[in-house]
């Protein structure tokens, strides 16, 4: 009786509004901002057969699927640093990565103008140094929004890892080293594998929140940059075509959730897999 | 006991001609030899001083209470801590300066530590494949090894699917199989229930006799170490408080220390009197102990008796003191009491059942052989 609810909130606040969504992809447009409730499939028929639609999908889908493994390269090491270190202070390192938190995301995402833009840092020292004379064009392309969203995802994925390195019995490190491994093969044989589910979760997060991401690519990619989550917002806040938006939304949601599941079971599976023996 | 020279004290390390003296002393040199040891952590010294020679083949225990430095000084030896000053020698050679995973040495922990996404037999190979074992050759050894810990047949599961002695059992199989210079055991029964420690306890006895292998047993359990070891190392803040076989340190303790530690012990104090040979207790008793050499008179001394050293009833001889009962359990065999004899703390004694068993608050009378005690002086060490 206690998840009662648990249950009436997530009727009230997930299921609900997303059969809502549904429910809108079926209206029809008739113009910017006015749609009747007459039930059509043109929506979908219009999503399926517009190649501008899958083609924004697949680029955000990659888009996301590199932020992710950058993450996961670039995450591991600081999350072994601050798992390995006799610092006696790890709160503080730990803390540091929390910090960012508390700027606002959006005035984090703007300050990448400041440092990467036309008069931003680097182009104002490069071009002072005389080593450019026309400012490097580093804004506005996919390079500068997977860096502006490995800068919002990194601390995820350092966090995860963390944990799972964290979780890891210290004596079993010593058993390996004393049956013969040096330090680097202990960390093969034992840590690595023993940090992985870490490391999967903190790539599945960042895949999901790099895909799903609108801020980023709004204000670091230009319009040719732009992610699936662009293309939402521009539907309804823009065209206001809500039943297309409505569409698209629940695209996104449905291959988001799909890829999510799948990892998730594919990664229950190969822990079966490894604990076995492979 | 089969070796009581397994364990000596060592005196001051001979210093002899390091290049000549090594070749000859292989055959027969201690398995493991401390010479003076310190370790410290920072300012900490976990351990002062620390010698000891460990012969091959036999089974040492270091035993104390928790924070003693007996856990540090088998970390010494398998590397896992580096030593401050002395010399840590394994088989004739000098070890401080050989990194952890190049010393033989077999590693059995308190959390078992097997590796949980590897299954049994990936764990008890794995200090063969880092030696360079062939397949074929592992597979047999680790047949045999599993077989050792009556566990064949279990290669293919995992470490979460085995109970908590399995586990321990393919722990030590794991240790053992590749045949290292020397076992060490970190409180290797400490997380298993109390009957399963019992097997265990014998189990890993028999495996230590059938292979041969020295064993270097660390534990605070006085039981163990008295069922366990040829020798026990009894330590307090990181310094030796005696070395003996069980029975020499039950028996004899060679300080307060020592008889507090194992198993319960009546610590009468008491002052010598006139005749030299007698003691006056705190509750105005007189007792007589044996002492090779005269006390002096008016010197403070604790007089230590183990409660079965204790006879109860009337044809009671020697050392004749009486009390009242101020709680007995019967054991079956035997029984319990503790006994006010008027002094500060009550006698416990552990006595067989002759006749009927006392009850609360009866008289009792008592007494003990002269020969049955220890007498220790004001500062807690062995007079003899």
């Amino acid at each position: 009786m206690l998840v009662a609810p648990v249950l009436l909130l997530l009727i009230f606040f997930l299921v609900l509004p997303i059969a809502v969504m549904a429910g809108y992809t079926f209206f029809t447009f008739v113009t910017a901002g006015v749609e009747t409730s007459a039930l059509t499939t043109a929506n979908w028929h219009e999503f399926l057969t517009d190649s501008y639609y899958s083609g924004f999908l697949v680029k955000t889908l990659r888009v996301g699927a590199i932020t992710a493994l950058l993450c996961g390269v670039l995450g591991y090491f600081p999350a072994y640093f601050i798992w390995a270190t006799t610092f006696k202070h790890k709160w503080l390192l730990l803390l540091l990565l929390i910090v960012p938190f508390w700027i606002s995301f959006t005035i984090r995402t703007f300050s990448w103008i400041n440092i990467l833009g036309e008069q931003g840092v680097i182009n104002v020292a490069l071009l002072k140094m005389g080593i450019i004379h026309e400012p490097l064009q580093m804004l506005y392309n996919e390079g500068a929004v997977i860096l502006g969203m490995l800068h919002f995802l990194l601390p995820y994925m350092i966090l995860n890892v963390y944990v799972s390195l964290e979780s890891i019995d210290r004596t079993l490190i010593s058993a390996a080293r004393s049956m013969g491994c040096t330090s680097a093969q202990a960390f093969r044989e034992v840590t690595l594998p023993l940090s992985l589910p870490g490391l999967a979760a903190g790539l599945l997060l960042c895949f999901v929140l790099a895909a799903g991401s609108y801020v980023t690519p709004q204000l670091l990619g230009s319009g040719r940059d732009a992610l699936f989550g662009n293309l939402i917002y521009d539907t309804i806040m823009g065209e206001l075509n809500w039943p297309m938006g409505a569409t698209l939304s629940i695209v996104l949601f449905v291959v988001l959730g799909f890829f999510a599941a799948v990892y998730t079971r594919y990664m229950g599976m190969s822990q079966i897999v490894k604990g076995l023996g492979g | 006991m089969p070796d009581s020279q397994g364990t000596t004290l060592h005196p001051r390390p001979v210093l002899a001609g390091a290049a000549g003296a090594s070749a000859a002393a292989e055959a027969d040199s201690p398995a493991v030899e401390f010479r003076d040891i310190d370790i410290a952590y920072g300012k900490f010294v976990a351990v002062r001083d620390f010698s000891l020679s460990i012969r091959k083949g036999s089974f040492v225990t270091l035993l104390g209470p928790s924070g003693c430095g007996k856990t540090t000084i088998l970390r010494s030896i398998a590397g896992l801590v580096d030593i401050s000053d002395g010399q840590i020698m394994i088989d004739g050679r000098r070890v401080d300066d050989i990194p952890i995973y190049k010393r033989n040495i077999g590693l059995v922990f308190q959390s078992y530590a097997l590796f949980p996404h590897k299954n049994v037999f990936d764990n008890v190979a794995f200090g063969l494949k880092y030696r360079n074992v062939p397949k074929p050759e592992i597979t047999r050894k680790v047949g045999k090894a599993l077989e050792m810990v009556r566990l064949p047949g279990s290669e293919k599961k995992l470490p979460s699917q085995l109970s908590g002695g399995q586990q321990q059992r393919i722990a030590l199989a794991r240790a053992i199989v590749f045949e290292p210079q020397v076992l060490l055991l970190d409180e290797p029964l400490s997380a298993l229930d109390a009957n399963m420690r019992e097997e265990m306890r014998v189990e890993i006895k028999k495996i230590q006799k059938e292979t041969g292998i020295t064993a270097i047993f660390v534990t605070h359990d006085q039981e163990e170490a008295l069922s366990m070891s040829d020798r026990i190392v009894v330590m307090n803040a990181g310094a030796v408080e005696q070395i003996g076989t069980p029975q020499e340190v039950y028996d004899t303790p060679a300080t307060a220390f020592v008889a507090d530690f194992l198993g319960k012990a009546n610590m009468l104090a008491g002052t010598v009197s006139r005749s030299g040979q007698a003691v006056v207790l705190a509750s105005s008793q007189t007792i007589t102990v044996a002492c090779s050499r005269p006390l002096a008179e008016g010197s403070k001394v604790t007089v230590v008796v183990r409660p079965q050293k204790f006879s109860v009833g009337a044809a009671v001889s020697a050392n004749r003191l009486s009390g009242r009962v101020v709680s007995a359990s019967y054991l079956g065999g035997s029984a319990i009491y503790d006994i006010d004899i008027g002094g500060k703390t009550n006698l416990r004694v552990n006595a067989p059942i002759t006749g009927r068993v006392l009850r609360e608050g009866e008289a009792i009378d008592l007494g003990f052989d002269p020969e049955g005690c220890v007498l220790l002086d004001e500062d807690g060490r062995r007079i003899s």
